[in-house]
C-alpha cells in the first residue's frame, strides 16, 4: 500500500494557540498506545475536503515518550492550497483522521557535542519534540527563534521558562535579529546545526554557516514544500493506460491518485524520494520543484516527482 | 548481576552443542521448515526484500522472530563466545536509546506471539519479564540502564536467535553503530563497528559493480515504522559452528581441509541467515536481525526438489562468489557428493518442498 | 614527491586528495614526513596566506622512513607549530588541540595514513562529521595493520603477508580498513593449511 502503513485516530483536542496558529491532538482510535517517535518526525494527515483528498505534513510537536496521543501545531495559510485552511475550519475534537506513522527526515545527529537550533515561525514545532527528546536522554542545546511579533510566537513563553537562557527569542517588529554569525563562532566543535522556517531564513542561515567554515554535513535543515500551483497540464500514464488532467491547485500526484492510480509517496513535499516516477517522453518543460533529484538529474530529465513537480508544454508521459 | 539461565527445556528445546562434539541436528519436523534459500537452479545476487509479514503457519515466516527447537541450545552458545570474546557485542555511546527500541520490540512480539514461553506485564515504565525456556524473571525499568545487568540490547539478544545489529541514520546513510554478533559468517564486528552501509559491505565482490547496494540503501533509508522487510542470505560452513568469527578463524579455519565422501552430508552445512529489518520508533534506527540457519547437507537432500537444486547451484555458481563465501576449496566435493542427488528432472518453482 | 595514487580497490579503502583552502575561522594542519610538501601546496593556493597562517597551528612530525622537512614546516611562519619526535609522542597535544577547537576550524592532514588515520580518529570523535576533514597521502605507503585475532596493531607494515608484532601470526593485509581503529586488517593466512605461508613480498614502501 502506498504510503506504508496507517494509524486511525480521534482528534482529542483543538486549541486556538493565537491569531495564526491551532493545535490539534490525536489519539488513538482503539484507546492503544500510539507508536513512540524520535524528535523531529512528522506524520501526514490524511483529509477529505468535501471530496478533494489531501495530505499534508506536519511536524510532531508533543514528547516523543508520550504514547497516549499526538500533537501538532497548523498555521492558517489563507493563500496556500487548503490544506491549512480545512484543518482550521473543519477539524473538530470527536472527528476520525487517517495518519501516517511517524516519520523523521529531521533527526538529531545523537553523536553531536551540542545542538545548535535555529527555528523561524512555525518552524519551531520538530524543535518542541526534539526538545523534549533531550530533556529525557541527555544532550546540551542552544535555541534560537525568531517570529514576526510577540503575538505569533507560539511557546515561546514555556520554552524560555523551562529552558531559561538556552532559548533566545527574536520578534521582527522590534527591530531584533539572530546574531547569527556570532553564534556560529562560539560553538564547540562537533557541534551540529539545525534550521526549521521560511525558505529565506534556510537560505541566509545555510550561507552564513558555509562562509563561517562549518562543514555541510553538520547543518540540518527541514523544509516542506507546498506543491505550489501552475497551470492546468495532463499527462499520460502508459502502464495503467490512463491520461490525468492536473489543475491549477492540484500536485500532479494528487491527479494520478484521483483517478485511482496507485502511486507510491511518503513525505509528498519533494524530500524523501518516495515518488520518484520515470519520464517515458517529454516534449516540453518539466518544472522540477523538488529537492531529492539532483541537479543532474533535474537536467537530464528521466526522472520526476509527482508531489511537489509540474510541467508545461505539449506532450508527458510517465511510467505509472 | 549477571544472567544465569535455569533452561526449562521442556520435550521441544533441545540439549545439543554447536562446538567441541557437535551434537546439533535438526528434527523431521525442523528440516521441512527449513528455509531453502534457492527460488530457481541459480544463483546471483540481488536486493530480494519482501514485507516482513507473517505468512504459512509452522514456517520461519510465521513469527515476527522465529523461536525454535534449538533455541535454549544456541543462547548458551552465544553466553560461552561471549564469555571467550565480550568484543563480539559493541554498542557506540549514542545508540543505547535504540538498545532499548530493541529490547521493546523483542519483548512485545514475544510475549504476543509465544505467550506459552515468554511475559511481559507493564505498569507504566515498571516492567516484568519473564522467560520461561531459559528461566529468567526480571523486573525492570524501561530506559533505565542501571536496573538490568547488561546494557538493554546485550540483556534482550542474549535472549534472542540470530545476530543483531543496529545501525544509526544520518548523512544520507545507514552506520552500524552496535551489535551483537555471535553466529556470523566470517566477518568482525569489533572491526566494522562504526562503519556505514558501504563500507560494511565493501569486501562483498561484484554485488558493487552490480549497483546491489547502492539500491538496497536507498530502499532501507524509506523503510518505515510498522512496515518491517526481510530478505534472505546464505554461505557454507564445515561443521555446525555458530559462531564462525575471523577472530577464530585460525582454529575452524583447518576444518574446512576435514572433509570427505564419506562424511560430507553429514559435516558440512548450508547456513541460510534470514535477515529482518525493522525501523525503529524511539531512536529512528534500523534493527538488522540476522538469524542463521544450519542445514546439513544429508538433511537437505531428504527433500528431492531441494538436493537437485543444490547440487545445480553450487556447480554453477561465479568463482568470485564461492571464493568470497569461502568454499572454493571444497566446492568441486561438495558438487561430487550432491550429484548423486540429482537426476535432472525439472524442479518447481519457489523455495518450498512439494507436497 | 608529489601524490601518492593508490590502485583502485574496495570501498573500505581510504582515497586521499589534494588539500584545498577552504573558509575558517582557524586552521588545524596535522602532517608527517613528505605531507610537508603538501602543505606548502595548500599554503601557495591561499588567498591570503598572511590572513591564514596568523589562525594556523601545524602539529608535524617526522615520517616513517626518516623524512624530516622540520624546517621548511617552521618557515611557513604559522602562528604555532610544533614537532614532534613521533607520532605516539604528539597523541596527548594533537587531543587538546582537537577538542578545544570550535566550529569553523578547517581540519587538513597530510602525510602517511597511520598519521593521517589516527587523526582523523581523534577529530571524528567530536562529533565532526569525518567527510569535512581534508586529508592528502604523501610519502610512505607503509600500513597500520589491526591483527583480527589478538586485536594487536603493528605499525609500518611494509610486507605482505607479515608476522603480527603481537601474537606473531603470520598475517595477509587486507584493504578492508576501519576509520574507528584506523587500521587496515591483518588476517591468518594459514590458517586452512597451518605453515603454507607464501613468501613476503615488499608492497608498502
Amino acid at each position: 500500500m502506498s504510503g506504508g502503513a496507517k494509524l486511525e485516530v480521534t482528534v482529542a483536542e483543538v486549541v486556538e494557540v493565537n491569531a495564526l496558529i491551532k493545535r490539534f491532538r490525536f489519539v488513538s482510535r482503539d484507546g492503544a498506545a500510539l507508536p513512540a517517535f524520535s524528535g523531529g518526525s512528522h506524520i501526514v494527515v490524511e483529509m477529505d475536503d468535501h471530496g478533494v483528498r489531501r495530505l499534508n505534513p506536519y511536524s510532531l510537536m508533543s514528547d516523543p515518550a508520550d504514547t497516549s496521543g499526538y500533537e501538532i501545531s497548523v498555521r492558517r495559510d489563507d493563500a496556500g492550497r487548503g490544506g491549512s485552511v480545512f484543518m482550521h475550519s473543519h477539524v473538530t475534537p470527536g472527528m476520525r483522521l487517517t495518519i501516517s506513522h511517524p516519520l523523521n527526515f529531521f533527526a538529531l545527529d545523537t553523536r553531536a557535542k551540542k545542538h545548535l537550533m535555529i527555528a523561524g515561525g512555525i518552524g519551531i514545532t520538530p524543535f518542541l519534540s526534539q526538545i523534549k527528546q533531550l530533556g529525557h536522554f541527555g544532550g546540551r542545546f542552544e535555541l534560537h527563534y525568531a517570529t514576526r511579533n510577540r503575538d505569533v510566537a507560539a511557546y515561546a513563553t514555556g520554552l524560555k521558562s523551562a529552558h531559561g537562557d538556552r532559548v533566545n527569542l527574536y520578534y521582527d517588529d522590534e527591530g531584533q535579529v539572530v546574531p547569527l554569525a556570532e553564534v556560529l563562532t562560539r560553538q564547540p566543535i562537533g557541534t551540529h546545526l539545525y534550521v526549521c522556517g521560511p525558505k529565506g531564513m534556510l537560505n541566509w542561515v545555510r550561507k552564513t554557516a558555509a562562509a563561517a567554515g562549518w562543514p555541510a554535513q553538520s547543518v540540518h535543515f527541514e523544509e516542506f514544500l507546498a506543491p505550489g500551483t501552475g497551470l492546468v497540464f495532463s499527462a499520460q500514464l502508459a502502464r495503467s493506460g490512463k491520461t490525468v488532467t492536473v489543475g491549477t491547485h492540484q500536485s500532479l500526484l494528487e491527479a494520478m491518485e484521483a483517478a485511482g492510480v496507485d502511486a507510491p509517496y511518503l513525505c509528498r513535499g519533494g524530500a524523501c524520494g518516495q515518488c520518484e516516477t520515470n519520464v517515458i517522453r517529454c516534449d516540453g518543460t518539466l518544472l522540477h520543484r523538488d529537492v531529492w533529484l539532483s541537479p543532474a538529474e533535474q537536467a537530464e530529465g528521466a526522472k520526476i516527482m509527482p508531489c511537489v513537480s509540474r510541467f508545461e508544454g505539449k506532450t508527458l508521459v510517465l511510467d505509472r | 548481576m549477571s544472567l544465569d539461565f535455569k533452561p526449562a527445556r521442556g520435550d521441544f528445546f533441545k540439549d545439543e552443542t554447536f562446538r567441541d562434539d557437535f551434537t546439533f541436528k535438526n528434527s523431521p519436523a525442523a528440516i521441512r521448515r527449513f528455509p531453502f534459500p534457492f527460488d530457481r537452479d541459480e544463483y546471483m545476487y540481488s536486493v530480494n526484500m519482501e514485507p516482513h509479514v507473517s505468512t504459512r503457519p509452522g514456517s520461519v515466516f510465521e513469527h515476527t522472530f522465529d523461536v525454535d527447537e534449538h533455541y535454549v541450545a544456541e543462547m548458551i552458545d552465544r553466553a560461552k563466545v561471549l564469555a571467550e570474546d565480550p568484543l563480539r557485542c559493541q554498542s557506540l555511546p549514542h545508540m543505547t536509546l535504540a538498545g532499548w527500541d530493541l529490547l521493546e520490540l523483542i519483548m512485545e512480539s514475544n510475549a504476543r506471539e509465544y505467550p506459552q514461553w515468554f511475559s511481559l506485564t507493564k505498569n507504566g515504565n515498571q516492567w516484568h519479564w519473564i522467560n520461561r525456556p531459559l528461566g529468567i524473571d526480571q523486573k525492570f525499568t524501561f530506559l533505565d540502564e542501571s536496573t538490568l545487568p547488561y546494557g538493554p540490547m546485550e540483556y534482550i539478544t542474549r535472549q534472542t536467535q540470530g545476530d543483531f545489529s543496529l545501525q544509526d541514520e544520518r548523512d544520507g546513510s545507514l552506520w552500524m553503530d552496535a551489535g551483537m554478533i555471535t553466529t556470523q559468517a566470517d566477518w568482525s564486528l569489533d572491526f566494522d563497528v562504526g562503519m556505514n552501509f558501504m563500507e560494511w559491505h565493501a569486501p562483498v565482490p561484484l554485488a558493487h559493480e552490480k549497483m546491489v547496494f547502492d539500491r538496497a540503501l536507498k530502499f532501507l533509508l524509506k523503510l518505515q515504522q510498522g512496515s518491517p522487510v526481510r530478505r534472505f542470505n546464505w554461505t557454507m560452513t564445515v561443521n555446525p559452528l555458530l559462531d564462525t568469527a575471523p577472530e577464530t578463524y585460525p582454529k575452524w579455519g583447518p576444518t574446512k581441509t576435514s572433509l570427505t565422501q564419506e562424511n560430507l552430508g553429514h559435516k558440512q552445512h548450508l547456513r541460510v541467515e534470514l535477515q529482518a529489518l525493522f525501523r525503529l520508533p524511539r531512536s529512528n534506527a534500523i534493527a538488522f536481525s540476522i538469524r542463521a540457519y544450519l542445514g546439513k547437507f544429508e538433511e537437505l537432500v531428504t527433500v528431492p526438489k531441494w538436493g537437485r537444486r543444490l547440487h545445480r547451484v553450487i556447480r554453477d555458481i561465479h568463482p568470485d562468489i564461492a571464493a568470497y563465501k569461502g568454499f572454493w576449496r571444497n566446492q568441486p566435493a561438495m558438487v561430487e557428493w550432491l550429484a548423486k542427488y540429482d537426476d535432472g528432472a525439472p524442479t518447481s518453482p519457489g523455495v518450498w518442498p512439494d507436497a | 614527491m608529489s601524490k601518492t595514487n593508490f590502485p583502485p580497490s574496495i570501498k573500505t579503502r581510504p582515497v586521499y586528495a589534494e588539500l584545498e583552502p577552504r573558509p575558517g575561522t582557524a586552521h588545524v594542519i596535522i602532517a608527517d614526513g613528505e605531507g610537508a610538501e603538501a602543505v606548502a601546496h595548500l599554503l601557495a593556493k591561499v588567498p591570503d596566506r598572511a590572513l591564514m597562517l596568523a589562525r594556523t597551528h601545524i602539529l608535524y612530525t617526522p615520517g616513517p622512513n626518516g623524512t624530516d622537512q622540520w624546517a621548511a614546516v617552521l618557515a611557513f611562519g604559522a602562528a604555532q607549530a610544533y614537532c614532534a619526535p613521533t607520532i605516539p609522542a604528539m597523541l596527548p597535544r594533537m587531543a587538546k588541540v582537537v577538542a578545544e577547537a570550535h566550529m569553523g576550524t578547517q581540519f587538513y592532514l597530510a602525510g602517511t595514513e597511520g598519521l593521517i588515520g589516527q587523526a582523523e580518529r581523534e577529530i571524528m570523535m567530536t562529533g565532526l562529521p569525518f567527510a569535512a576533514i581534508q586529508k592528502e597521502h604523501r610519502g610512505s605507503t607503509v600500513r597500520r595493520v589491526q591483527c583480527v585475532h589478538c586485536k594487536g596493531i603493528t605499525e609500518n607494515v611494509a610486507t605482505d603477508p607479515f608476522k603480527c608484532s603481537h601474537c606473531g601470526l603470520n598475517l595477509f593485509v587486507r584493504d578492508h580498513y576501519s576509520r574507528r581503529i584506523a587500521a587496515f586488517q591483518g588476517v591468518n593466512i594459514d590458517a586452512e593449511d597451518p605453515g603454507l605461508v607464501p613468501a613476503a613480498v615488499e608492497k608498502f614502501k
